[in-house]
């Protein structure tokens, strides 16, 4: 019953609001749509944290799209043996994973410690530089510890099936059972920051200014005449 | 070509005194909000002097406007591809922080009228509208008022330090001007070039640049981007904000809040006509110092009927036509040649034009010890306390005989006006010598010393009826109202807190007369 809730019903509901919740937030608010930046109060440290954070978390969400979404079948078809695999994940997913965990330390030590920041936060912000310390923390303990101690488990029998079949609409917890804490924690609190999302600054994620490079420089506005 | 029209400011600093109406109706209007205590839309700055934010016009620190890479236009911050590609989006190095401006303080006045009987009379200490703590208060947006502490800033002038030859600061030698700043909203705006959400543009139909609140997404490119440092983050939305040029009295053919309430009538609006197909080419001048003939070449005459025909092709409307006619700003800064772009060697091709001051020479002709011989005005030009270097640094990127041509015309209209007034005889070829004529001699006089109102702000209202129903917009534009484009500027509508004194109008179903008195009111002193 706790597996049925824990890793169905639970991760369906934290999608469904992550969508249900985005579209609504950008229909009605889109004013505070923003990276709510606090460099104008704070610049120094926010240089390294925010620069270490996000140029490690770019690598760290490609290699999980990698290492969930991609069958261990079709990367062996790639040419990616198991070895070379695991070699990836820990040294290459290892480093962009301790960037980010860095990053996110001094973000949220700067968060909480430069008391112009602190009074600017709200507890939205808090709440996510929070649990993004924690994700990022159990993500590494997972990968470095329990890897290390457990080294017969292997979460792409497990979890990486049980989360594409999430989206395939068949879930089945009983992937679940066997997983380590470290692991379980990590996907549990991921899953509860998605939910969380759209009513956080992290929308700023989908306003990634892309089309910025290709744009020319001036722009009018026109109305619109009847 | 292509014309669009773009409605321009000029301001006559000859009589600028300094009084800072405009800034502070200004920011009775527009920024006494949470998160905006510390922007000025409009400040007047004492130069020299370093400034607001402190060292503005340091563009290797800043970064703002643009430059020529291999003859090409760029930012001076970095090309579109390195502010999303180099991580600069994740901190933007060049942004200016908090402590450029300053930090924005209140004063716990509470203490003055609870404090207990003591030894002395309470005193009400300055708090951080950020922290709320106590804070010593060392800088702020006016601290170099009047030359107050110029011996440690003045030599930081970057105006100052542009000077070749040594200007030292001791008393006797002192000189000052004040200089009003607002958004100058121009033709190459490098904060709409700067903003990777494409929030802030330029109308397409007067050329006001503006921000719109609900696509700013913080990424902060902005406020590096203009030179002139007159976009504001605010703390507390974490937008962008700047002046608006007013654009609901424009748009109604009001001046501005700043124009309208300068007391020494020093500011004229107008429209200009402009060649938009050229503003890139006019930017890209090699040389900085033929940027303002560049910029001046942009403007049509409006007079002529070619300009006229295309004018009305491009869909530029009759009473704009005849507004751009009877524009004070094209007659000034165009016809006249009186006045001067600032800092046009940032390329951004700026909308509010400075007539240079000239009144501290004029005492040298005009007060009692007056120099009989009236030629005298071209070499006592060059010896005028502010120096002509000073003021082309900062209006004609170092060209001093622009400058000085329109310090002659000035100094020679104020001759031939002195001889015309008193009945003495004036020889009208020396008009010519300085490329007046005795007509339009006095027709600059009337502009610059009479500044009828009519004559100062000639602004065509928006033809709003094209686009919406004004009947049903009735009572819907107004601070915080959703057509302005601002609509959830503060905390969104009518729920705004702080956009000015509580109104007697809001909340009242409940509260008699005698009550909203007794709140509002002390000692006869309206409270906010």
């Amino acid at each position: 019953m706790v597996d049925q809730f824990l890793w169905v019903i639970f991760p369906y509901i934290c999608i469904a609001v992550f969508v249900v919740g985005h579209i609504l937030r950008y229909r009605t608010d889109k004013f505070h749509w923003t990276a709510k930046s606090s460099e104008f109060i704070e610049k120094k440290q926010l240089m390294v944290g925010s620069l270490l954070f996000h140029l490690g978390i770019i690598p760290v969400i490609l290699g999980h799209i990698s290492g969930l979404g991609i069958p261990k079948e079709w990367m062996r078809a790639l040419g990616v043996n198991d070895h070379m695999y695991h070699l990836g994940a820990i040294w290459i997913g290892g480093f962009f994973g301790f960037v980010t965990l860095l990053g996110m330390f001094i973000l949220t030590f700067r968060r909480f410690s430069i008391k112009a920041v602190r009074k600017l936060s709200s507890a939205s912000d808090m709440v996510v530089n929070t649990l993004l310390l924690i994700i990022v923390f159990m993500g590494m303990y997972a990968t470095i510890v329990t890897n290390a101690v457990n080294p017969a488990f292997d979460y792409r029998d497990t979890i990486s099936v049980w989360f594409r079949d999430l989206f395939l609409l068949r879930p089945d917890p009983s992937y679940m059972m066997g997983v380590p804490v470290s692991f379980q924690i990590h996907i549990l609190a991921a899953f509860l920051i998605f939910a969380l999302w759209p009513f956080t600054r992290l929308v700023h994620v989908w306003s990634v200014p892309l089309s910025y490079v290709g744009r020319s420089y001036i722009l009018y506005r026109r109305h619109k005449v009847n | 070509m292509k014309i669009k029209a773009q409605i321009a400011m000029v301001m006559n600093l000859d009589k600028c005194i300094g009084c800072h109406t405009c800034s502070v109706t200004c920011k009775t209007t527009w920024t006494n909000r949470k998160g905006a205590e510390y922007m000025w839309f409009n400040n007047v700055e004492t130069k020299p002097g370093i400034g607001y934010p402190k060292r503005w016009e340091d563009q290797e620190v800043y970064k703002g406007g643009w430059q020529l890479r291999n003859g090409n236009l760029e930012l001076k911050s970095g090309n579109r591809l390195s502010k999303v590609a180099l991580g600069k989006i994740f901190y933007n190095p060049d942004m200016p922080e908090m402590r450029d401006f300053y930090e924005p303080w209140t004063y716990n006045y509470d203490h003055l009228v609870t404090a207990g009987e003591g030894e002395h009379p309470p005193v009400a200490r300055a708090y951080s509208a950020v922290t709320g703590e106590k804070m010593d208060l060392e800088w702020g947006s006016n601290w170099e008022d009047d030359l107050a502490g110029a011996d440690v800033t003045g030599p930081q002038d970057p105006n100052i330090q542009k000077i070749e030859e040594e200007i030292k600061f001791n008393f006797e030698k002192s000189f000052m001007i004040y200089l009003p700043r607002l958004c100058e909203h121009c033709l190459n705006p490098s904060c709409v070039a700067s903003c990777p959400a494409g929030a802030i543009y330029k109308r397409d139909e007067d050329g006001i640049v503006l921000v719109d609140q609900e696509a700013c997404r913080s990424w902060r490119y902005c406020t590096t981007g203009c030179p002139y440092k007159k976009v504001y983050f605010n703390w507390q939305t974490n937008k962008a904000e700047k002046c608006t040029f007013c654009f609901p009295r424009i748009e109604e053919g009001l001046p501005t809040v700043c124009s309208e309430t300068c007391t020494g009538r020093i500011r004229y609006l107008g429209v200009l006509l402009y060649d938009a197909d050229r503003v890139l080419e006019a930017a890209s001048t090699p040389d900085e110092k033929d940027l303002y003939r560049a910029q001046c070449a942009l403007f049509m005459d409006p007079h002529d009927p070619e300009v006229i025909e295309q004018a009305r092709r491009d869909g530029i409307t009759e009473d704009w036509i005849e507004a751009a006619q009877n524009s004070p700003v094209y007659k000034l800064a165009i016809e006249h040649q009186l006045a001067f772009p600032l800092h046009p060697e940032y390329r951004t091709l700026p909308m509010v034009w400075y007539v240079p001051p000239l009144s501290p020479i004029m005492n040298y002709f005009e007060g009692k010890d007056s120099i009989k011989n009236p030629d005298m005005i071209f070499p006592a030009i060059e010896e005028m306390r502010t120096p002509i270097q000073y003021l082309a640094n900062m209006l004609t990127a170092g060209d001093t005989e622009t400058v000085k041509g329109s310090l002659q015309r000035m100094a020679m209209m104020r001759q031939y006006m002195r001889a015309l007034s008193s009945g003495k005889e004036f020889d009208e070829s020396r008009l010519e010598r300085v490329g007046l004529t005795a007509l339009q001699t006095e027709e600059m006089y009337r502009l610059l010393a009479i500044a009828k109102y009519d004559d100062r702000f000639v602004i065509p209202t928006s033809h709003k009826e094209n686009r919406m129903n004004t009947y049903d917009m009735q009572g819907s534009a107004g601070f915080g109202g959703d057509t302005m484009g601002l609509g959830a500027m503060g905390t969104g509508g009518a729920g705004c807190d702080g956009c000015g004194p509580a109104s007697p109008g809001a909340g009242t179903a409940t509260k008699t007369g005698k009550e909203i008195y007794e709140e509002n009111f002390y000692g006869g002193i309206w409270r906010d």
